[in-house]
């Protein structure tokens, strides 16, 4: 296997992972380090590139389906592209290995989160379920 | 909240998810989520949305990343060509899996990847 087909196979993995709305990104840069071999920089480089044909695809589709608020998004908009710019221009001076132990913190912080986030909603429809349940009961008590 | 201190928030937050997308190139839309919902869009609506605020701010960084040569034609073509047929797979297979374990396991996987490389 050559450096493009395991470029190809690990991009395809962080694309399905992205495909499912959990941000692909965020692993595809890892990939391409730990799995290519490929430089952190030109790794981030090439998360934002490919980035940009998926989302035009998603938010053609989230538009005519009608999900998209671009009025209460433009202010952030604006004011985010701002910091990208800045924060692009200090990516160049921070050391590839630098950036790749804060690129590690920043995703066992998002980790954490995101498993947080996921116990928290399994135990609120695992409550809701239980409440309709009682509610059922309830109902074919009172039929007899 | 005060309207003054709940807009001080949202343009730090906007400010920060792009610094964050610019510095790490990507996970910004991880942040821009919570900060549209924390702006009042539902769950839904503020996936979809973070989409066009990120587009843009990907748009700005890779120009800014390709003018100081960080840049690889065939490596950016082999990642587009996996990204876009993995990403058809990852939106089918969706309706199919238990969006909880998927989850959790994305969240284990994003612990240990960042753990090796913190460590690494």
């Amino acid at each position: 296997m050559t450096a493009q087909h395991i470029i190809i196979a690990v991009s395809a993995l962080g694309g399905i992972i992205g495909g499912m709305g959990m941000g692909g990104g965020t692993l595809l840069i890892p990939l391409l380090t730990l799995a290519a071999g490929l430089e952190q920089h030109l790794a981030q480089a090439i998360n934002l590139i490919a980035f940009v044909p998926m989302s035009i695809v998603a938010l053609i589709i989230h538009k005519k389906n009608g999900y998209v608020d671009v009025k209460r998004s433009a202010p952030i908009m604006i004011f985010a592209l701002a910091g990208a710019i800045g924060g692009s221009f200090l990516a160049k001076y921070a050391g590839g290995y630098a950036l790749r132990a804060c690129y590690g913190a920043f995703l066992i912080v998002l980790g954490v989160v995101q498993m947080y986030k996921t116990v928290r909603a399994v135990i609120k429809s695992k409550q809701q379920s239980k409440s309709e349940r009682a509610a059922v009961e309830k109902v074919s008590s009172v039929g007899k | 909240m005060n309207a003054k201190v709940k807009s001080t928030l949202v343009y730090g937050g906007s400010v920060a998810v792009g610094l964050v997308s610019g510095f790490f190139g990507g996970g910004g839309g991880m942040l821009c989520v919570p900060l549209l919902q924390f702006r009042g869009l539902d769950a839904k609506r503020a996936h979809a949305t973070a989409l066009l605020v990120i587009l843009p701010i990907c748009i700005a960084s890779s120009i800014v990343y390709i003018v100081n040569g960080y840049f690889d034609g065939t490596a950016v073509l082999c990642a587009c060509i996996g990204v876009v047929a993995g990403g058809a797979v990852g939106a089918a297979a969706l309706d199919k899996l238990n969006g909880a374990t998927i989850s959790v396991i994305f969240a284990l996987l994003m612990m240990a990847i960042g753990l090796k490389l913190v460590i690494a």
